[in-house]
């Protein structure tokens, strides 16, 4: 490819005279019946001592692959087939066992997704952070247990002489990820190796997690690949970027000149695919990446991105070695792309207008669906032989509408209680108290199976987990064919013709009739379960977070696909999420649910700009945004979620309130503050002051 | 692109070609699939196969043969001998595999059925119809299998019916614990909860949506159970109280031709060859079976 592109580098980092990593022309492939698999073909990348790299790309791109075969840990059939891998400037394929497993310890740390995967749930925090330096560094029990105190005080673990004697399952999931890194920095690493470490947790933990990383990053001046497929959290951490695309390296560079002026189409793709903080549906939809990545058996002679790319020219593109270029004036920025020259410049959709917008949102519809007072209250037995119990409060006091035609967002970290607000609406639980109006019923107390026929027809529910939303033993077409005669009616034939028109109607070809769901991507499997969900000719679909486990790519598409079929059938849509930017973009009214309880409730434009509820505020700070220059301060929540056992008698979020203003906060239930317009606010503060105090923390 | 051919052809090709095929390539599942299909064939072919009647005494009619009683070991006109009543070991043996081959299936499907009913239920439901399931199971499976398989049967009467409800009795609780473990997982997954929104009965979500969902780990089970039925059949035979005389049943043979191990030991070897070749080519047969599921 280009062999002059390691010198490059090593230049341009004067502080170091070696990188930490080097991979040269690196071919990782596994063995199978079917013959060998180049997975990443032909990789070639260096990393400087105490440099941050972001590997960024759609699932299936090769990003883990790389992680492991750094690592070492490709398993049986994976393997470094060709070229070398060098971890400070030695050859690691030439390294013995033990040689090996020293480095892993003490030069070479791997943080993965799921904390507990990392974590021995038998053994006490102290003890597995003790091991490294006892086994690795010669220290005795005594210091390395002021060791692991130190490194859990600095990944601000709160009273860290507390968690070495505790158990993993005793932390929560932000708790745990911060002890992997803890351990993982235990014996001050020169590169750390992180797999989508924030990706489970929620937005205020990852936004905390972030900072932690990028500040130790500095203090230990330790080398970190960064793999996510969440490009904004990869703008927080790090200095350069690797798009990967098909086990191969589109595009890379510095992070800011990439995400400014991206080159490849496949990260402008990726950067057009997600919803910018700014933009709605009313300016304009989003533009998913076509189709999906190809299986590695069939990699084609060219560009393994023509096939998706707008850009491609059928008598370049699809033959030949695709060169990788270095752009002129940009130093560094490398894209592997013919036409890179004849692209036209890329730009970032920002909003033109925003009088549009107001005009569509001044106008009201009938509200449809009013959940007034609701209350759920779970028993949860203390005793093991019954008779003893405590109340979880799930939902406090929720007050929403949804109009017809109209989205409504429910947004919270977990345990919020926006799950448990969808399994009453969809009558899979019962309310304690309250009710909830659909049209002209009070369906809060009606179990789904005492619902009538006209009432299930009208509520329908779109599910987060593209792996479980589809019974894997049955065909997409019985599945769509069984909604329409159950929810319709229909006679056999009939429900064949329409489960035809409904696949259409959410993009499949209508032989994916007889597929079965594991034919299927996530993508394909979250629009057949819209299509069974769309199936009754719904009046209001719930949809949760139907969007959160799919690629950036495959999101854009059915976010859009959403907007469409909403505008054709009049839907009223309640869409729950995590994520602020999506629903900044689909969302008509928001509701922001904390501990049960809605804190701020408005239309988009009322919530997403000051006053904001203190909480608001901390969420829409701490949401990773992948636009060079609108990264805004973070404020980071200290303090525990009470539980929610707890009998609350002041404000639910007092403990965690950055803007707390004293002890009527502990003691006194926050007001409702309504704004002429219906802007709702649950807070103490006066809505002017809430306003003054945001717009200072923005500048 | 030869390559990309073969992806489409392996597509086309159905599900249960495709099993097949995939069970072409582990050696040892082809070992087991080879001798549970030799002894079906045997069974199916009986009457063409066996040269005698199998409960006749001294069946050949071939002139001047030596006279079983007088020397019983193989000759050229009893292939595998004759037992100690003098009646033709092979054809009894091949008769044999009918009986086996018949009640042992019958057997464990009927456990199955109502294994998988019970699990489904208990799994299902939970509460107190979980709790009444449950328990009796461990009741069950607190008796050592063969004290209950004697209780039964010496209750009941030997009979192909009553060892067939003797194997419904002691392996279903088996059963319920694997699909009741299934479904309790299945029961929380998404497509349960959309199945419930459309207004679905219970037996429909238990037996459209969950039930299809347990086949994986229970083909296995199902293959090995038929092993495990296989030998409780020969053990009761062995004990006396397999199908009453004169049927061929393959451990009454070795019942009553242990005595004579010393004398006459090809008349016990021979039924002996015969349940544990079939067995291990159950076992053999699950083997491979999982071997694909695990890869499926």
């Amino acid at each position: 490819m280009t062999p002059s592109r390691t010198d490059q580098e090593i230049r341009q980092h004067p502080k170091s005279d070696r990188p930490i990593l080097e991979l040269q022309n690196v071919c990782i492939s596994y063995v199978t019946r079917a013959g060998r698999i180049d997975v990443v073909p032909n990789l070639s990348f260096s990393l400087a001592k105490g440099e941050a790299l972001g590997l960024v790309g759609e699932s299936g791109c090769g990003k883990s692959t790389v992680a492991y075969a750094i690592m070492k840990y490709l398993g049986g059939a994976g393997r470094v087939s060709e070229g070398k891998i060098l971890f400070d400037g030695r050859d690691m394929a030439t390294m013995t066992a033990n040689e090996l497993r020293d480095i892993r310890g003490r030069k070479l740390a791997m943080v993965y997704q799921d904390p507990m995967s990392s974590l021995n749930p038998t053994m006490r925090i102290g003890a597995q952070l003790e091991e490294v330096p006892i086994l690795h560094m010669g220290a005795s029990r005594a210091e390395a247990r002021e060791r692991a105190i130190k490194m859990l005080t600095e990944v601000n673990l709160p009273d860290p002489q507390t968690i070495v004697e505790r158990y993993p399952h005793q932390l929560s999931g932000g708790q745990q990820q911060r002890v992997v890194i803890a351990m993982a920095l235990m014996a001050e690493p020169d590169l750390l190796v992180m797999d989508e470490p924030t990706t489970g947790l929620d937005v205020t933990v990852e936004a905390a997690v972030l900072d932690l990383v990028a500040q130790l990053r500095r203090k230990h001046d330790t080398a970190i690949i960064f793999i996510s497929h969440n490009l904004g959290t990869v703008l927080r951490v790090c200095d350069r970027v690797g798009v990967m695309y098909f086990g191969e390296l589109a595009e890379e560079g510095p992070i800011r000149d990439v995400f400014a002026n991206p080159r490849h189409p496949y990260t402008r793709g990726l950067l057009d695919s997600i919803p910018t903080m700014g933009a709605d549906k009313r300016s304009r939809r989003l533009n998913p990446i076509v189709g999906q990545v190809p299986s590695a058996l069939l990699r084609p002679d060219g560009c393994g991105f023509a096939s998706r790319c707008s850009f491609m020219d059928p008598t370049r593109c699809l033959s030949g070695e695709i060169p990788t270029i270095s752009m002129s004036g940009e130093a560094q920025h490398h894209v592997k792309c013919l036409r890179i020259a004849e692209l036209p410049e890329h730009r970032r959709f920002q909003v033109v207008s925003d009088d549009q917008p107001e005009a569509v949102a001044a106008e009201n519809n009938a509200e449809i669906l009013t959940i007034d007072h609701l209350h759920k209250i779970y028993r949860q037995s203390t005793s093991p032989f019954g008779g003893e119990y405590r109340d979880v409060r799930a939902l406090t006091d929720v007050e929403l509408g949804a109009q017809r035609g109209r989205t409504l967002a429910v947004v919270g970290e977990s345990g919020c209680g926006k799950s448990s607000l969808a399994k009453i609406l969809t009558g899979i639980e019962l309310s304690t108290k309250g009710k909830v109006r659909l049209m002209e019923w009070d369906i809060g107390s009606v179990p789904v199976a005492s619902r009538s026929q006209a009432q299930k027809k009208s509520i329908q529910m779109v599910f987060q987990n593209p792996e479980s939303t589809l019974n894997p033993s049955h065909t997409v077409g019985y599945v769509i064919r069984r909604a329409l005669q159950r929810l319709k009616g229909l006679r056999a034939g009939e429900a064949r013709k329409q489960a035809q028109d409904l696949l259409r109607q959410v993009n499949l070809p209508a032989e994916f009739a007889s597929r079965r769901p594991r034919q299927l991507s996530g993508g394909q499997k979250q629009r057949v379960a819209i299509a069974r969900a769309l199936a009754g000719d719904p009046t209001v679909v719930i949809a949760d977070e139907p969007v959160s486990a799919l690629d950036v790519s495959v999101q854009a598409a059915i976010i859009n696909l959403l907007i469409d079929l909403q505008d054709q059938r009049d839907t009223t849509l309640v869409f729950i999420s995590h994520d602020l930017a999506v629903v900044r973009f689909l969302a008509d009214s928001v509701a922001v649910m904390y501990l049960g309880r809605v804190v701020e409730y408005g239309t988009v434009d009322q919530v997403y700009s000051p006053p904001f509820h203190p909480y608001t505020e901390a969420l829409l700070s701490a949401a990773p945004v992948a636009e060079v220059g609108k990264e805004r301060t973070r404020i980071i929540l200290e303090g525990t979620l009470p539980s929610t056992t707890e009998q609350i008698t002041g404000c639910a979020f007092a403990s965690r309130c950055p803007r707390k203003i004293g002890a009527i906060c502990d003691t006194q239930p926050p007001p409702e503050q309504i704004t002429p317009q219906g802007h709702r606010v649950l807070c103490h503060i006066p809505l002017s002051d809430l306003t003054k105090l945001n717009y200072q923390a923005a500048e | 692109m030869a390559q990309a051919e073969q992806v489409t052809r392996v597509r086309q090709s159905g599900r249960i070609w495709r099993r097949v095929k995939l069970l072409a390539e582990s050696p040892v599942g082809m070992v087991g699939a080879a001798l549970v299909l030799f002894w079906i064939i045997v069974a199916i072919l009986a009457p063409w196969l066996a040269p005698y009647d199998p409960n006749v005494n001294d069946p050949s009619t071939v002139p001047d043969h030596i006279d079983p009683m007088m020397d019983p070991t193989p000759n050229s006109v009893y292939l595998l001998g004759t037992d100690n009543q003098g009646r033709d070991l092979l054809s009894r043996i091949i008769w044999g595999s009918r009986i086996v081959l018949i009640v042992a299936p019958t057997a464990t499907l009927s456990a199955y059925v109502v294994g998988c009913l019970l699990g489904l239920l208990a799994g299902y439901y939970r509460g107190w119809v979980d709790t009444l399931i449950s328990r009796f199971s461990d009741i069950v499976l607190s008796f050592p299998a063969i004290v209950l398989y004697i209780l039964i049967i010496t209750r009941l009467g030997p009979s192909a019916l009553n060892v067939v409800i003797a194997v419904i009795f002691i392996a279903s609780p088996q059963i319920v614990r694997i699909v009741r473990g299934i479904t309790m997982e299945q029961r929380e997954l998404d497509y349960v909860t959309a199945a419930k929104m459309r207004g679905e009965s219970s037996l429909y979500i238990m037996l459209v949506e969950i039930l299809p969902n347990t086949r994986g780990p229970l083909i296995v089970d199902a293959c090995l159970r038929m092993g495990y039925t296989t030998i409780q059949i020969g053990v009761l035979g062995f004990l006396g109280l397999g199908l009453p005389p004169p049927n061929a049943d393959w451990g009454s043979m070795i019942k009553d031709a242990y005595a004579m191990m010393s004398s006459a030991p090809h008349m016990s070897l021979f039924p002996a060859i015969a349940i544990s070749s079939l067995v291990v080519g159950f076992s053999l047969l699950a083997d491979g079976l999982r071997e694909i599921s695990l890869r499926d």
